[in-house]
């Protein structure tokens, strides 16, 4: 099973799409590792650069609808290639949500205005975010705070994370 | 409790339901392309389960990037060729014979009623126009689908949207859906079914319900899907004369892939499209639509008619007719890109190609590379295209390009004018 906690890159925008994630043009690398210096490049966003951005962190909290539009793998693939395995957000796209757990990795939903109290409690200042998919918590915290918080994903969800990804899964069962 | 469309199909596909809502289904089809396939491959190929589960089940074609630009891209289009022919996969096209997938696997009469199928790229979605439930999915499902024939979906829950009143003249199934778009949203209809009917619908071709079912991935939706009528039988016809009796027969056998009667929808919307116009996006999200008239003037630096949404031959004759005897803007550079051979047969067997460079545009062999920023039409920093495509999204084209989609005609008559304007009169 991959690990899922780290330092939280907080990504203020809903609908931020594949394209953004990872451009098209490097679509044609077949080494997913080759993807790593790519992740973000195109996400246009106040105050954040992915120069600096995203090497410091392993989580991304974000709003609504995240990984929308084309179905590249590619963009779970340069988020892990980038030690990300988890993003919580308010909703994502089904193909987007579907290759990060297809992947044995996390995309956890939590209710929008929850997802708005962690934006104005802990995007100031550095914060921490561990998600345990066996007791479905995600334990959130930074230099002052800490606390936890429940989530719930499909015992679906759950066999694929532990199986390491769909292909594992779907290999021995069918 | 009557069923939908897709709820219909899954019935007839479900082999395991291994948790909850989650349904594992046989696949009719799986189809791929040169960009999200050799992953796929590759990976099996590491993991010792270089298999496929049915050759005559895959299709695949080389349709981004061709013929190949670079080194990387010709290993991807080598490793599909490879593949395809050490697995005997039959309904492999490669350049010359390659198209848009989602123009050229329909054309082929590959796509049917009731039938399932995945694909590594989202517009699958495309083949819904069939009756079909058809996804875009990822490698990782890609691969599955490739070694064992299977994919896992969410039981769909499907929102009717009814297309009503009349269509007036001049206006498309582009500016319909990208209608839809701007009112549910792009994330309108995500992890649902969008099932289109209503008279709208049911007078459109079948290249026009294409169009309508490959931009409902752009509000989210698992699938576009529209009832199977005279008209899907007319278009499959060449290739199911020898199934059925008569041209009814087959009708009467499509039939039950129709929605019941009492089917329950998460939500039925109606659409009336007699007031509508020509419609273009603004923005960076395919939901940010308006009318092409508020938006007149806006100058573009590139004209690009194509894609999986409107690279069929309707579209080159609606374009054709705004450019005929006419020379584009001298401020812009105009691309059209028939999606097929057929296509673009049939385009110079109607003096189609003649109008199109006899107007000053670059007419390609048939590929999709532009559409997202690849091949054959990338934009530089800072310039604007008016695009028949399917995303607006920042840098979609190309890094630092701005996209506005719209219809062929409201195109070709932005290329004659230089900056976004609709068909006069």
């Amino acid at each position: 099973m991959k690990t899922f906690n780290g330092r939280v890159l907080f990504l203020d925008r809903p609908d931020i799409n594949t394209d953004e994630i990872i451009p098209a043009k490097y679509l044609t690398e077949i080494s997913r590792e080759a993807l790593k210096p790519f992740l973000l490049e195109d996400l246009k966003l106040d105050g954040f650069d992915p120069a600096t951005d995203i090497e410091k962190n392993n989580v991304i909290i974000t709003r609504s609808n995240f990984g929308c539009g084309s179905s590249r793998e590619h963009a779970p693939w340069a988020l892990e290639a980038n030690g990300i395995n988890l993003v919580i957000a308010e909703s994502f796209a089904r193909i987007f949500r579907q290759n990060m757990f297809n992947c044995g990795m996390m995309a956890l939903e939590l209710p929008g205005d929850t997802i708005g109290r962690l934006f104005s409690q802990y995007s100031a200042e550095p914060a921490f975010a561990e998600a345990d998919p066996d007791t479905g918590t995600i334990t959130l915290s930074n230099n002052t705070q800490t606390e936890q918080i429940p989530f719930s994903i499909s015992t679906f969800d759950r066999e694929l994370i532990t199986a390491g990804g769909w292909l594992n899964y779907a290999d021995t069962k069918y | 409790m009557g069923k939908t469309i897709a709820e219909k199909i899954f019935a007839s596909h479900v082999v395991d339901k291994p948790s909850g809502d989650i349904h594992v289904i046989r696949l009719d089809g799986v189809f791929c392309h040169e960009i999200t396939t050799p992953s796929a491959i590759v990976d099996l190929i590491e993991r010792g389960k270089d298999r496929v589960f049915e050759p005559e089940k895959i299709k695949a074609v080389i349709d981004h990037v061709t013929p190949a630009k670079d080194s990387k891209t010709a290993l991807q289009g080598k490793i599909l060729r490879e593949w395809s022919r050490r697995h005997k996969i039959r309904n492999f096209f490669d350049v010359g014979r390659n198209g848009v997938c989602h123009a050229l696997f329909p054309e082929k009469g590959f796509v049917r009623p009731g039938y399932t199928i995945i694909m590594g790229d989202s517009h699958t979605c495309t083949y819904g126009a069939f009756g079909a439930f058809a996804a875009g999915v990822g490698t990782t499902d890609l691969e599955v689908g490739i070694l064992k024939g299977v994919c896992a979906f969410k039981y769909p829950s499907t929102m009717r949207i009814n297309i009503t009143g009349v269509l007036p003249a001049g206006v498309f199934a582009k500016d319909v859906i990208l209608s839809v778009i701007g009112r549910i949203g792009v994330n309108g209809a995500t992890n649902q079914v969008i099932e289109f009917g209503g008279p709208v619908v049911e007078a459109m071709s079948m290249e026009a319900r294409m169009t309508l079912c490959n931009m409902a991935i752009e509000a989210g939706a698992t699938c576009g899907i529209c009832e199977p009528d005279s008209t899907t039988v007319a278009y499959l016809w060449e290739f199911i004369a020898d199934q059925y009796a008569s041209e009814s027969a087959a009708l009467d056998a499509f039939s039950v892939h129709k929605p019941d009667a009492d089917a329950r929808y998460s939500s039925v919307l109606n659409h009336d499209v007699s007031s509508l116009v020509p419609m273009a996006t603004y923005g960076y999200k395919p939901d940010e639509v308006k009318p092409v008239s508020e938006m007149d003037g806006t100058p573009v630096d590139q004209v690009y008619i194509g894609s999986c949404t409107n690279g069929r031959i309707e579209d080159l004759r609606e374009a054709a007719k705004v450019l005929k005897g006419q020379n584009i803007s001298d401020t812009v550079r105009a691309i059209v890109s028939p999606a097929t051979p057929k296509v673009y047969a049939t385009a110079l067997e109607e003096g189609l190609i003649k109008i199109f460079t006899d107007a000053g545009c670059c007419v390609t062999n048939p590929t999709c590379g532009a559409c997202l920023g690849m091949s054959n039409g990338v934009l530089a920093e800072g310039e604007v295209c008016a695009s028949t495509t399917n995303r607006n999204f920042n840098g979609r084209m190309g890094k630092g390009g701005n996209v506005h989609l719209m219809s062929p005609a409201t195109a070709a008559a932005t290329a004659i004018a230089g900056h976004i304007t609709a068909v006069r009169g």
